[in-house]
């Protein structure tokens, strides 16, 4: 590798002076970054810190403002609209761009395909996309259609797709957001060897454990502001996260407070059964927090689907405060006081090209006029309550919810949501893919919900998160509940047993 | 690339911006055409033939207002031509049947009739596209092909005519007549607008027509029965083809099977240039009435200056259509 005289290596990219404006809002002040060759850099912040702008700007699809990017130490613009692969930059988004009606390996060689006389050489790009998938321990087949691969594999397929083109730095944005904790193991595996042979790493997380665990030097973001770089190996996860917040956090996790054994049973699901859900029983007595964990698939989402009658149940009954349920009657659920919330806030949860106020009263509309007309007053009262109530952070209450930040969007689906005023909520992944601060914001509103009477339903990826909040948790596996653990029996060893199938219930 | 995309739609735009461009945008145009068309005849601009531009546009106007709700909703209506045609022929057919005696409520009865049955076409499009789970575009294109070929079965190729002349008499004013020194038909138009921005904007359901246009998902996990939203914006564009024929049968008296013929472009049209998005989940109740009044001075300029045949009518309004488009989407890249 090349090196300069004071014996130090080129940066294969740096960022000198990046500043960057929207619309006259400034969203990174002057940040300087450099990657080295074959060094794994953590990127971290807050939401809203500006890590996806600054990512976006290194891989060039966005220009920056002011500031200049250095490609092996020498200034260069970067093409848009993703033409910088040709220069060896890749970005793995965590959104998916796969078409799901390709097979794996038209995905892998979409716009690349590989041609003998003018005809697509489907031999070879086959092989070609085994050799990558190889790479990765994967199993994936390389014919299978997209539409018909777990998410978790469709991610794999993403990193696949970053490898065989022969990246020298790849950008990877949350991608073990959907992984199990195997998979990731499997991912990191493959990104330490690609990284021994000199290829560069930047790696944007939440997920500070995995920080740790992979990365050599971690960057930390804050309001757009550069705050710090330094070798993992000196960090520890509490001076991370006060890095990112600037503040000491105190604990995560509010106390846990459990009801009374015999308090009222409000929500009860017997004998659920699905397309792939079979026979789940559960109960939530009033003010309980409940939670589900299981991995990437195990049927806790379309469990709790069936029980809001977002989707049809094939058997089973749902009870709520003492009324039954008929099937797929979401409308009636709500009315009997059940509320589900999405963790697709994206494109389940919220309107993006919509105002807050429109998202806030979606699902209540009734209470803001009579016969059906709607009280601009009204409304306007209820988003300043539910911004006041959640904290809801955005310069100006006319902006639209896409260009919010996830932990905004986040607290503002809670929001809408708890405009139904119902008195038992089922969220399914609380936190996904927000910043510390505003999680631990989440978690005290939920316990502040469940301390006020309403029984609370926690679906989760994270297990610290159902540790910490909830006093019974259900494990599910492959479509069934396979333990329930209370007190502390609720450990990640035990989860994890449940949850690989080492150990079910008795009988 | 599916990256570039993906890119785009993430890109920050200032909406602020972006509503205002999109929401004028029909309205400078129009100024334009105005003064365009002072230009090209110093009797455009006059009273009395702007007036008439007016009057001439009030059918597509208020069938534009319906199909406004279809596209906010998501959804397309290619059949609003031949089912004016068809509902139309059957309120003269009824006319004709003599039932009841009496003039003045034989007329009542027909025009609840009409009301009725283009409300029940509307539902037919509404039940085969959302329980039928059938596209819309091909759903109301079927059903374009079968109120159309019912029209021409019913006229047996020819024409069918309001024989009555005491009904034609009582009738007239409708089209003919002027209400507060404003033509009937402008005064429809104006209380159809009214009441179609009230509903989209200032009620539950215009707000949940919206929400199912922008995004289906949302929307049902909102608690929001959207088949149900979705079928009453047929019904309603049903409603205001009816509204149109009320006031299409007293102009001339009589259908044929080729009456309406490309009303489906215009009012599409209409929708389109008034800033409606195609996708659904933004409607302009105001920018279509404006929407259709371009497309008629258009018209209405082509017939003054003789530059281009008449006959191109279909053509211009075509690459209107087009145009309009590649506007929409170039407001929404800049901002």
């Amino acid at each position: 590798m090349e090196t300069n005289a004071a014996g130090q290596r080129t940066p294969v990219l740096a960022a000198r002076r990046i500043s960057k404006s929207f619309n006259g809002v400034q969203v990174l002040f002057s940040v300087n970054f450099d990657l080295q060759p074959g060094e794994i850099h953590a990127l971290v912040g807050e939401n809203g810190a500006g890590k996806s702008t600054f990512v976006k700007i290194m891989s060039g699809f966005e220009q920056p403002s002011s500031g200049e990017i250095l490609l092996d130490g020498k200034p260069v613009r970067l093409p848009a609209n993703g033409q910088a692969e040709h220069l060896g930059i890749v970005i793995i988004h965590q959104e998916f761009n796969l078409a799901e009606h390709l097979t794996v390996t038209e995905s892998l060689f979409l716009g690349r395909e590989i041609t003998r006389f003018g005809v697509l050489d489907r031999k070879r790009m086959r092989a070609e996309t085994r050799r990558a998938l190889d790479l990765l321990g994967s199993r994936i087949d390389e014919n299978a259609m997209i539409s018909s691969l777990p998410v978790a594999d469709r991610q794999m397929v993403e990193i696949a797709k970053a490898i065989s083109k022969d990246a020298r730095v790849i950008f990877m944005d949350e991608p073990t957001a959907v992984l199990s904790k195997e998979e990731t193991g499997v991912l990191f595996e493959q990104v330490r060897k690609l990284r021994d042979k000199g290829t560069s790493f930047v790696f944007v997380s939440h997920k500070l454990d995995e920080v740790l665990e992979l990365t050599d030097r971690v960057t930390v973001l804050r309001d757009g502001q550069w705050v710090k770089t330094a070798p993992t190996a000196m960090l520890d996860g509490e001076s991370i996260a006060q890095l990112m917040v600037g503040r000491e956090l105190s604990s995560l996790y509010p106390a846990k407070r459990e009801p009374d054994v015999d308090e009222e049973i409000v929500l009860s699901a017997r004998g659920i059964t699905t397309g792939f859900v079979r026979d789940a029983s559960f109960d939530v007595r009033k003010g309980e927090v409940i939670g589900f964990s299981g991995l990437i698939g195990s049927g806790r989402t379309e469990l709790m689907e069936a029980v809001a009658g977002l989707r049809p149940r094939h058997s089973g009954e749902v009870t709520i405060r003492g009324v039954s349920m008929s099937s797929g009657d979401a409308h009636a659920a709500n009315r009997a006081g059940l509320a589900y919330m999405t963790k697709d806030r994206k494109s389940k949860g919220l309107l993006l090209g919509s105002r807050m106020a429109v998202n806030l009263t979606l699902q209540s509309l009734d209470q803001h006029g009579k016969l059906g007309y709607l009280s601009p007053k009204s409304e306007a009262n209820a988003l300043a309550r539910a911004m006041r109530r959640f904290d809801i952070r955005v310069r100006d209450g006319r902006v639209v919810a896409g260009r919010m930040s996830g932990g905004n969007q986040q607290k503002l689906m809670l929001a809408k949501v708890m405009e139904t005023e119902p008195e038992i909520i089922i969220i399914d992944e609380p936190t996904r893919g927000i910043d510390v601060g505003t999680k631990q914001q989440i978690y005290h509103f939920i316990s502040a919900l469940a301390r006020a009477g309403k029984s609370i339903v926690v679906v989760s990826s994270e297990l610290q998160e159902v540790i910490g909040l909830c006093t019974r948790v259900a494990v599910m596996r492959e479509g069934r509940i396979v333990g329930w653990l209370e007190g502390d029996e609720i450990n990640e060893q035990e989860i994890m047993r449940y949850s690989a199938g080492l150990k079910k219930m008795a009988g | 690339m599916s990256v570039d995309e993906g890119q785009a739609a993430e890109k920050p735009r200032s909406l602020l911006k972006e509503i205002d461009l999109r929401a004028v945008a029909p309205f400078v145009a129009l100024a334009l055409l105005l003064v365009l068309g002072a230009l090209t005849n110093p009797n455009f601009i006059g009273i009395d033939n702007l007036a008439n531009v007016a009057t001439r546009s009030a059918f597509v106007a208020i069938i534009a207002v319906g199909a406004t709700f279809v596209i906010s909703s998501g959804d397309l209506d290619l059949s609003v031509g031949s089912m004016l045609a068809f509902v139309a022929s059957l309120m003269i057919l009824f006319m004709n049947s003599g039932a009841i005696a009496d003039p003045h409520l034989m007329l009542a009865a027909a025009v609840a009739f009409a009301i009725f049955a283009g409300a029940a076409c509307g539902l037919l499009n509404g039940l085969v596209t959302t329980l039928g789970r059938i596209e819309p575009f091909i759903a109301t294109l079927g059903t374009m092909g079968i109120y159309r070929g019912l029209t021409t079965w019913l006229s047996q190729g020819g024409a069918i005519t309001l024989r009555s002349p005491e009904i034609q008499n009582i009738y007239r004013p409708v089209y003919f007549g002027s209400f507060l020194g404003l033509p009937i038909p402008i005064v429809c138009i104006l209380v159809v607008t009214l009441i179609a921005a009230f509903v989209l904007y200032r009620t539950r359901y215009g707000r949940h027509v919206v929400a199912v246009g922008s995004n289906r998902d949302v929307a049902r996990y909102s608690g929001i029965a959207v088949d149900r939203v979705r079928t009453i914006a047929f019904i309603i564009q049903g409603l205001c083809v009816a509204i149109a024929v009320l006031l299409y049968v007293p102009r001339l008296g009589s259908t044929s099977a080729t009456t309406g013929i490309l009303w489906e472009l215009q009012a599409i049209t209409a929708v389109v240039v008034g800033g409606t998005a195609l996708k659904g989940g933004a409607g302009r109740v105001w920018g279509t009435i404006c929407g259709a009044f371009i497309l008629e001075l258009v018209g209405n300029i082509m017939l003054l200056s003789n530059f281009i045949s008449e006959y191109l009518i279909g053509t211009i309004q075509g690459s209107i259509i087009i145009i309009a488009m590649l506007v929409q989407r170039s407001l929404t890249r800049k901002s």
